[in-house]
């Protein structure tokens, strides 16, 4: 039995039922990010004041790869999913907004492999 | 028209004196947006770390320019904003904080933190 009135059966409209799997996933992201957003501007001037050399060495202690990795991963996820709201917001075509979300992730998620492919080139040592 | 389209609607945006509260919500978003782009940013230097010296030493060129450093100001900016609005947010998603009186110093805690933070990081780091 569905308790659905016969109206909202016809209309069609109603919950995509994916709700909050992308509200989890922005407070999540946002949780790990105010950890590790933290670390990496504390990090930051230090390791840029000391100049290409330092900052590959800094950049493959595995602890800072790993967390390195760990913050763009996040990062991309969170703006992602943050970027996918403004546009189903503001962009009202049907073809425009399609295109607009595609584009999205896949910005982000090239960006991401972009990051996270120069970190590994430096922690395993590779010479540009 | 279908009966959704005949219910009554709330008051919009324009009927309200404009409050703190709302300059905070439309900036998370503006800060979101422009931290997005920082992102890019972060992939290029990455980037440039990973290979030869001359590539990497254009991008430290172009962020000690005027331009790049008043990037960097913007997405520092940014960040710290986002980051305790961001905290302000997470409160209000545990179910505290929504009375009108905190809600108003929340937002003017966040301001102050926001100058407090981007301006102590610059001049300290």
């Amino acid at each position: 039995m569905s308790l659905r009135s016969p109206l909202g059966r016809v209309l069609g409209t109603g919950s995509a039922r994916a709700g909050t799997g992308h509200f989890w996933q922005q407070r999540l992201s946002a949780a790990a990010l105010v950890v590790l957003g933290l670390w990496f501007a504390l990090a930051l001037p230090a390791v840029v004041a000391a100049g290409q050399g330092a900052l590959r060495a800094w950049l493959a202690a595995p602890v800072n790869s790993t967390l390195l990795i760990l913050l763009v991963a996040a990062l991309a996820w969170h703006s992602s999913l943050g970027v996918q709201v403004v546009i189903e917001d503001y962009v009202h075509g049907p073809l425009a907004k399609l295109v607009s979300l595609v584009a999205n992730r896949f910005a982000h998620v090239g960006a991401a492999a972009a990051a996270a492919f120069a970190i590994l080139r430096i922690a395993f040592g590779a010479m540009a | 028209m279908t009966p959704a389209d005949r219910r009554p609607l709330s008051p919009h945006l324009s009927i309200y004196r404009w409050p703190v509260t709302m300059t905070l919500s439309i900036l998370h978003r503006v800060s979101g947006v422009a931290l997005s782009s920082g992102l890019v940013a972060l992939a290029w230097w990455l980037a440039a770390a990973s290979g030869d010296a001359a590539g990497y030493r254009a991008v430290v060129a172009f962020f000690g320019s005027m331009p790049g450093q008043l990037l960097l100001f913007g997405w520092s900016a940014a960040f710290f904003f986002h980051l305790a609005n961001g905290v302000r947010h997470l409160v209000w998603d545990l179910g505290y904080g929504f009375e009108i009186r905190q809600a108003n110093a929340s937002a003017w805690f966040v301001i102050a933190l926001t100058v407090l933070l981007t301006v102590g990081y610059w001049v300290l780091a």
